[in-house]
């Protein structure tokens, strides 16, 4: 992981600072970042996606030397960076289907290499296939899975929004439990997203053995750059799962989206781990731990948990769900856990949460 | 672009031709905050500001920034009694930055270095008389003397200093350091008389053709008290005292000395005269808690073995010993007579219990009015009822602290700058206050104060060597560093790295930050995740 800084002004918590080696400042400190993603681009006020996907391609780029193409699944991240005739993108830029991009990324990669052979060429350009939560774990589930099990050269990057956003917040086995959505309003016993539902796909692509499987958020740049480099020194299938707060989707305040993902992390709500053939190998450690209504309270899609009508055995039991992430990451103690975590969703569906 | 079939080729960066700055109803503009650090500094030193520069390690520069108010760095990193430290901001996360070892830091660095001031660059040809070398005089004169006056000093003592040199012991402030300091003034082109007392404030002004008159005189009368006592008792004046011990190191007080008093004068007395061998008690008519004295010198001189009668009053004295009376606090926290008595071994009383201006040349000014112990004069430029006479230092009402003369000393240049160009001096309108909870303490690390050596306790109750000593570089760039640079910008690349559309501008190393408005969306992420609250959201005129 990051080497400690020892530096005692804002320590290695700010994404540069004048004082520090320029060596020790994240990709995004330098004024001449490769800006990836670049101004003009349509996504709303404070958008995580476009925050993350900067942070993501640009370390990607420094990794590669430039030598770097994408393969887009539709989804908001699409739609916001290229509204016909205009593209905010600065690379070599595909856009897929909604639910093909690692299937379009594999096509890419092995034509890379193709074409690099044919050439006499031994630089062989990477590809990196991005999309949503819902084009990731939904709809792209299978060409994803395919492009694990045949461990295709493609870092695969989900962008973890935790709904379908871009078509107007559905729900998608991503979201959350308890968080309300275009389709999971607040009626009946278990108001919002039901509980025992979703999936942990970092979690099943680490069962795949690919080389490298990571989480990250937008709140942590330097863990995040990080991680997309160590990715791009792997070949082979590899995947980043980035949690990317969605200002409109989430409920939450537009200046709010780097500090409420910092929150999921502090809480314990989103775990930040990295693990190398299917073994975990580090995880991020919670630095100021707090309790989960403090990251659910700046979110209206959680109002009903935080309210004056609220049920306070909901908002124990997604406090239940920070702790036993707690637990079985080992977010607050020295170590790695030893044994494969088990998805949260297994102890909601056994009724141990 | 049109002619390309739908969706197959967009152009790299054409999104630039979408300003959605259009989409903006909040602005992110950059704010300069008042530190709380700035703040109290009664020098009204840029103590955030010399503090960035001395973080980068450039030293000079920040010792350049803070002599721009204070020219006594070496001198006030000693004994001031820093109050900005109680103020700041960083008090809340761990433990306050060690201002006061750093300033000392670069006051010795640039006498080490041997770094001069400028000289003005050109002469107004104006001549300033200033009555008194202590730190209001002498922070007077280095102001006028920037704005290029020529600046004279009369001194009724035989050295400049005043009770930087009459009044500090020398364990707090060693009397070199005073003179280097004293002596880069007169490098300046400051001329300073000594041994010349003045009589008619007037006179002295009109014979020497100077343009206005700056009076500095201090409080140099020690408060008396009457205390019954025969004729054989010893009852001495705290400042005639630590005159004596100033210039004779030898000198004999008594063997055991009582200090009648609880402010720092008391305290510097008592621990002088520990380091002389005597056994000093301070009697004081309260208790700890309404003691006015500095708390970290009290800590020290109860450290070195000096005993305290707390809640006592000197009824009255005989040959070897005191009549001390017990006292009690009323509900206000006064001091009231109990009728009891007892006695207290000791063969001298040294009387602390405060001082007094010598109004006595003041008063033979025609116009120039006084009150109960201060000259009365307008706090904005510090000038008297009398046009062209000004004053500061103990002899106006407000702290007596060396750091409130300098303060003052400036204050009073400055009105008399404004007064020789036919204006008047107004201090300028403060910028907001840079409050903790306006900054974000996440991006902060946790860091321990670096704790001054102190001389081994055993030696400083034989010797008059100085008991604090200064820090390393290393450590006084660790102290630098844990500045949070409160409402400030620190250029540590949070704006410009969570923009999501890329519309805060990086300028380079010193030159901060802008904004590009032409994208900006007014998000506001900017502002949320600066760490010193450097960045406010307005509203956009529409």
């Amino acid at each position: 992981m990051l080497d400690a800084i020892k530096f005692y002004q804002t320590g290695s918590n700010t994404v540069g600072n004048r004082l520090l080696n320029p060596s020790m400042r994240a990709v995004q400190a330098s004024s001449d970042r490769p800006n990836t993603l670049i101004s003009g681009h349509r996504a709303c006020q404070g958008c995580g996606e476009a925050l993350g996907a900067r942070y993501a391609i640009d370390a990607a780029m420094r990794a590669t030397g430039g030598q770097l193409m994408i393969a887009n699944a539709t989804g908001c991240l699409e739609v916001f960076s290229t509204p016909y005739p205009q593209s905010a993108w600065r690379l070599p830029w595909i856009h897929s289907l909604f639910g093909n991009s690692a299937a379009v990324g594999s096509g890419l990669a092995v034509a890379a290499r193709v074409r690099a052979k044919k050439a006499g060429n031994t630089n062989v350009p990477r590809v990196i296939a991005q999309g949503g939560d819902g084009g990731t774990t939904d709809i792209g589930f299978g060409p994803l899975s395919g492009m694990f099990e045949r461990n295709d050269d493609v870092l695969y990057i989900c962008y973890d929004n935790q709904a379908y956003m871009n078509t107007g917040v559905q729900r998608s086995s991503a979201t959350p439990p308890a968080a309300r959505t275009a389709t999971t309003q607040l009626v009946g016993e278990e108001p919002g997203n039901d509980w025992g539902k979703g999936k942990n796909v970092p979690l099943i692509a680490m069962a795949h053995g690919i080389p490298y499987v990571a989480t990250a958020s937008v709140a942590d740049l330097k863990d995040l750059e990080y991680k997309v480099e160590k990715a791009m020194s792997f070949h082979g299938a590899r995947y980043i799962q980035i949690l990317v707060p969605c200002p409109l989707g989430w409920g939450s305040a537009s200046g709010s989206t780097v500090t409420v993902a910092r929150l999921a992390c502090e809480t314990g709500f989103y775990p930040i781990f990295e693990a190398e053939y299917g073994k975990i190998t580090s995880v991020r450690k919670i630095r100021q731990q707090q309790p989960v209504v403090n990251f659910l309270k700046l979110q209206r899609r959680y109002a009903h948990l935080t309210g004056k009508k609220a049920d306070p055995k909901v908002l124990a039991r997604v406090q239940a769900m920070c702790d036993d992430n707690i637990r079985s990451f080992d977010l607050l103690g020295d170590e790695i856990p030893e044994t494969m975590p088990v998805a949260v969703q297994a102890h909601e569906r056994s009724h141990e949460i | 672009m049109m002619n390309k079939s739908f969706a197959a080729t967009l152009e790299p960066a054409t999104s630039l031709a979408n300003k959605t700055g259009s989409w903006r109803t909040l602005r992110p503009v950059n704010v300069f905050k008042l530190p709380p650090c700035n703040k109290q500094c009664p020098a009204g030193e840029n103590i955030q500001q010399w503090l960035y520069y001395a973080a980068e390690g450039d030293y000079e520069h920040a010792w350049r920034i803070l002599t721009e108010e204070n020219p006594f760095p070496a001198c006030m990193g000693r004994v001031c009694y820093h109050t900005c430290e109680g103020k700041c901001n960083r008090g809340f996360l761990d433990e306050s930055v060690g201002i006061n070892s750093v300033e000392r830091f670069l006051g010795d660095y640039a006498l080490e270095h041997k770094l001069s001031f400028r000289k003005p660059v050109r002469e107004t040809g104006k001549k300033i008389l200033i009555v008194g070398s202590g730190p209001a005089g002498l922070s007077a004169a280095y102001h006028l003397r920037r704005y290029g006056h020529s600046v004279h000093i009369v001194e009724m003592a035989g050295k400049p200093g005043g009770m930087m040199r009459y009044g500090i012991p020398t364990y707090r402030l060693p009397r070199n350091i005073l003179d280097a300091e004293i002596a880069r003034l007169t490098d300046m082109g400051i001329t300073i008389e000594c041994n010349h007392p003045v009589q008619d404030i007037v006179a002295e002004k009109k014979n020497g053709k100077y343009d206005a008159v700056i009076l500095g005189l201090g409080a140099s009368i020690s408060t008396n008290v009457d205390i019954p006592s025969g004729d054989t008792t010893h009852i001495l004046h705290a400042l005639n005292v630590l005159e004596e011990i100033s210039s004779d190191s030898e000198v004999q007080i008594g063997r055991k000395v009582a200090v009648y008093g609880g402010g720092n004068t008391a305290v510097d007395v008592a621990r002088s005269l520990r380091r002389l061998g005597a056994e000093p008690i301070i009697v004081y008519r309260r208790n700890r808690d309404k003691m006015p004295a500095n708390p970290e010198e009290m800590d020290d001189a109860i450290k070195e073995g000096i005993q305290v009668k707390w809640l006592s009053t000197i009824a009255g004295a005989e040959k070897d010993s005191l009549k001390i009376e017990k006292m009690k606090l009323n509900d206000q926290g006064w001091p009231e007579p109990t009728g009891e008595f007892e006695e207290l071994a000791a063969d001298s009383v040294v009387l602390a219990i405060g001082q007094n201006v010598d109004l006595s040349v003041c008063q033979k000014v025609e116009g120039l009015q006084t009150e109960k112990d201060a000259v009365v004069v307008d706090h904005e430029n510090m000038m008297t009822t009398v046009p062209g006479i000004f004053a500061a230092g103990d002899m106006v009402k407000g702290d007596r602290t060396v750091t409130a003369a300098i303060g003052m000393g400036k204050h009073a240049a400055r009105g008399v700058n404004a007064y020789l160009k036919g204006s008047v001096y107004k201090r300028p309108a403060k910028h907001e206050d840079a409050r903790f909870e306006d900054m974000h303490p996440w991006y902060y690390t946790d860091a321990p104060k670096t704790v001054r050596p102190q001389l081994e306790l055993a030696r400083r109750t034989n010797t008059f060597d100085e008991v604090q000593h200064g820090l390393t570089e290393e450590n006084a760039i660790f102290e630098a560093r844990r500045c949070l640079s409160c409402g400030n910008c620190m250029e540590c690349d949070n704006c410009y790295g969570v923009c999501p559309d890329n519309a805060v501008v990086k300028l380079g190393p010193g030159k901060g930050y802008e904004f590009n408005y032409d994208y900006c969306k007014g998000c506001g992420v900017c502002a949320q995740e600066c760490p010193c609250g450097h960045i406010k959201m307005v509203p956009e005129k529409i």
